[in-house]
């Protein structure tokens, strides 16, 4: 990657001068600052890097874009919150894809993304991510890297154990964390234990354009369901999710969900409910939830409420769910990438407790329960246990996979990454992280084909890493170089918001089809104009519609007369370059909304509702040509009762 | 900030100056003019020689542009069906800055086979950037349409070929 070795002369250049700074100061520690490490991640100007990464934005909402190794970010793709930058979320093509059944909601807590596959192998198509807090799952074109789809999620609370997929993208699945009563309705909290269900939702995806549809909840007991993964290779076919308070306490959890020694991995054949689901299975409940649709060709999103979901009570699909005793309050459920390995994240524990699929299977064959809940039958802990990694660690959380027979896990709170063997069980390595350390991702880590070159761990706490801010700080993300046997520590860079979780590809699977522009012949917007002719104003009572379209570097039209105190005016703008990177910006003085950022060949529109009389300018916010400080208009606002005739024009039109 | 891009353009003017070697004594208004004497740089297209006329009114039909567009004779009769494509894809992709009746942002296409060659039209129309760093008419037309960039509208061959017919009929 390294084209000039004068750069790297002036590193070690710098690297000598720092030395000499630091008198008696020992430099074997210094593994970062050695040319070696710089050379791993430099990323020479103009050239690209080998890997996306995808880090979720936590409660940011968003979803950000890096590369690796540089650690450069590329692009916040706005997902659950309102961006101004773009006007995601202010723009009327976009406000209804945040719209849920409690109104419009303009925020969400934004946690693990995952990357489409076929096969079980990463296939670029599209990215889903998970809202937590009002339980929602939005589908990201891979193509546009733009929000297509967003659907809430009913019966269910505290998003988290979501939004993983299946092999070949046929579910993409929410498991909720906290129970609640289904229906919902009033009573008691404390009668909470037996009452309350987990939802966990089964969520088809289309294969052409990934729409998403509920195809069923799964009403489990009232445990928490935190995260899960899909089964592959021989065990595609079955998802598996952690569960902690299997207490079933509703207060002070801190303490009362951490008294059981072991809570459960819930193993649920979902093939095996799809086909009873299929044959008429099922109970259809009433209910009401968002489902918000991005239609690429009219640029525009749209809102459907739902009022019916489709629940399957585990036990009336005998031989569908079971539960695996796993101890001490599991986090991450992480599927190793031959599907045979089922391992769970005690993060109450030391060691990590590592379940066998083929064990598994015996079990269920031989019938040897120990015991059951609600029905569920319990398979023994000794029969299902595969093996124990005794790392040392403290507070396990969540493990990835190189694809060479080696896992990784993240300790939160000995702060560190712990490399060990798939079936010897053996420690190999541990790295310190910087601090407390969340999630960790390999590019395809939780895949069958993981691309084992770089693990980024992304921490939670940030502390000395970068230069102070005052009390917040943007979190620390470090990057090891995992192509040895010892991973090596290489950069740290800041994330944006919370990552939870993150999805990574090698850059060849994406950057080849990354769409340019819109084409303006297929621009469906119901208020495009595709041809400067037919830029217009059309008054509808108080309702004003302009028609606009723009190019380097103007408004058609660019004057306009004839608005009126109290109207409500609709911005409709058409973007006519089609050209590779030229937006236009759009924004009008005393506007209460934001702007917005119009690619080639695409339509947005912005309301204004005048309330002061006067000759109000508005302007292109995106530097776009030599003449972009020209790219302005005038709109004459009129008294109420005023009767000057609606008009327009761009220069002597 | 206008004073800033005009400044701005008079120093990449007068840096375009320093480096062109023969100068030549100017007058006044259009100091981007200096642009002009940048001949050296040009490829080997420029036709004929500095020529005093405005790039707008000046003719060129021995200079064929840059571009992957080198030799395109035409068929005396005009082909109608392309006619009919070609109108109705200036509209939607040409108009906001040229028009046929008048000079607009840029300049009005009417006449244009009588200045330029079929194939600088076809490479303007196909990727005005490379044309404006590198044909000397292009650059001329920049200076003279007040730094205004032809905007590339990722035109396919045909549809250039065309946009191209229609204007044997303006």
């Amino acid at each position: 990657m390294i084209k000039s070795k004068y750069y790297l002369g002036a590193i070690a250049a710098l690297a000598l001068f720092f030395v000499g700074c630091q008198q008696g100061a020992n430099n074997s520690g210094k593994g970062a600052l050695a040319s070696s490490a710089a050379e791993k991640v430099y990323v020479a100007p103009g050239e690209q890097d080998e890997f996306y990464a995808f880090l979720s934005g936590g409660y940011s909402g968003n979803l950000t874009v890096y590369g690796l190794p540089s650690g450069r970010m590329f692009k916040e793709i706005p997902v659950f919150s309102q961006f101004p930058t773009s006007g995601y979320g202010y723009s009327e093509e976009t406000k209804p894809m945040l719209n849920t059944s409690h109104g419009f909601i303009p925020w969400d807590d934004a946690h693990h993304p995952d990357i489409s596959q076929t096969n079980g192998e990463l296939d670029g198509r599209w990215i889903f991510i998970n809202g937590n807090n009002t339980p929602r799952i939005a589908r990201i074109s891979l193509k546009t890297f733009e929000t297509e789809e967003i659907i809430e999620i009913p019966n269910s609370a505290g998003n988290h154990s979501s939004s993983f997929i299946t092999e070949n993208t046929e579910y993409v699945v929410a498991g909720t964390r906290f129970s609640v009563p289904v229906p919902q309705r009033d009573m008691p909290i404390n009668e909470y234990k037996s009452n309350f269900k987990g939802a966990l939702s089964f969520i088809s995806v289309e294969p052409e354009h990934g729409h998403m549809d509920i195809k069923f909840q799964l009403l489990m007991p009232g445990f928490n369901y935190d995260l899960s993964h899909p089964g592959r290779g021989k065990s595609h076919g079955w998802f598996f999710f952690t569960t902690y308070n299997t207490e079933e306490a509703n207060s002070l959890m801190e303490v009362n969900s951490s008294q059981n020694d072991k809570d459960f991995i819930a193993a649920v054949n979902w093939k095996k409910i799809e086909e009873y689901v299929n044959n008429g299975g099922g109970t259809k409940m009433p209910t009401n939830y968002a489902h918000n649709l991005y239609d690429e060709s009219t640029h525009t999103g749209t809102t459907t409420m739902k009022k019916e979901v489709l629940t399957v009570d585990p036990l009336d699909v005998p031989g569908a769910v079971f539960f695996l005793p796993t101890p001490k309050s599991p986090h991450g459920c992480d599927v190793d990438p031959t599907g045979q390995y089922i391992i769970g994240n005690g993060k109450l524990s030391a060691d990590l407790t590592v379940h066998s699929f083929d064990k598994m299977i015996a079990a269920i064959d031989g019938k040897k329960y120990d015991g059951e809940a609600y029905g569920i039958p319990i398979l023994k802990f000794e029969d299902v246990l595969a093996g124990t990694v005794k790392s040392g660690g403290l507070g396990p959380l969540h493990t990835e996979f190189d694809g060479k027979g080696n896992a990784y896990t993240t300790f939160f709170i000995s702060s560190e990454v712990v490399k060990w063997k798939i079936g010897t069980w053996e420690v190999i390595d541990r790295k310190p992280t910087y601090y407390s350390v969340g999630h960790l991702m390999i590019p395809g880590g939780n895949s069958r084909k993981p691309f084992g070159k770089y693990v980024v761990a992304m921490n939670k706490i940030t502390k000395d890493r970068y230069l102070p801010t005052g009390p917040e700080m943007e979190h620390s993300a470090q990057i090891y170089d995992i192509s040895g046997d010892k991973m090596e520590l290489i950069y740290d860079f800041p994330t944006h918001g919370e990552p939870h979780y993150a999805a990574g590809c090698p850059a060849e699977l994406l950057a080849p089809k990354s769409q340019k522009i819109y084409r303006l012949d297929e621009n469906k917007h119901p208020y495009a104009v595709t041809n400067p002719a037919d830029a217009r104003v059309e008054r509808k009572g108080n309702e004003v519609h302009i028609y606009m379209s723009t190019i380097r570097s103007h408004f058609t039209p660019d004057n306009i007369e004839g608005i009126k105190v109290g109207d409500k005016v609709y911005f409709h703008i058409t973007n006519h370059e089609q050209d590779f990177d030229v937006p236009h910006g759009f924004s009008m003085i005393g506007q209460n909304t934001s702007e917005l950022l119009i690619m080639p060949g695409q339509t947005k529109t912005s309301i204004w509702e005048p309330k002061q009389v006067g000759v109000w300018p508005f302007y292109c916010t995106d530097f776009c040509s030599a003449l972009h400080q020209e790219m302005q208009g005038y709109v004459r606002v009129s008294p109420a009762s005023s009767n000057i005739k609606l008009s327009w024009s761009l220069g002597e039109d | 900030m206008k004073y800033t891009i005009k400044l701005l353009l008079l120093f990449t003017a007068a840096l375009l100056l320093s480096c062109g070697g023969k100068e030549e004594k100017k007058d006044d208004s259009i100091k981007i003019g200096g642009a002009k004497k940048e001949v050296k740089k040009e490829a080997s297209n420029s036709g004929s020689a500095i020529d005093e006329a405005p790039a707008s009114v000046r003719i060129t039909l021995d200079n064929k542009g840059v571009g992957e567009v080198k030799d395109l004779p035409l068929d005396p009769a005009i082909n109608q069906e392309m006619v009919a494509r070609g109108a109705e894809l200036f509209k939607t992709n040409c108009t906001a800055c040229h028009k046929v009746d008048k000079r607009f942002i840029g300049p009005s296409p009417k006449g244009i086979m009588e200045r330029r060659s079929p194939e600088w039209i076809m490479n303007m129309i196909l990727d005005p950037q490379l044309m404006v760093e590198e044909d000397r008419c292009a650059k001329d037309l920049l200076v003279e349409f007040n730094g205004a960039a032809m905007a590339n509208q990722n035109m396919t061959f045909d549809q250039a070929r065309d946009i191209l017919e229609y204007f044997r009929t303006l």
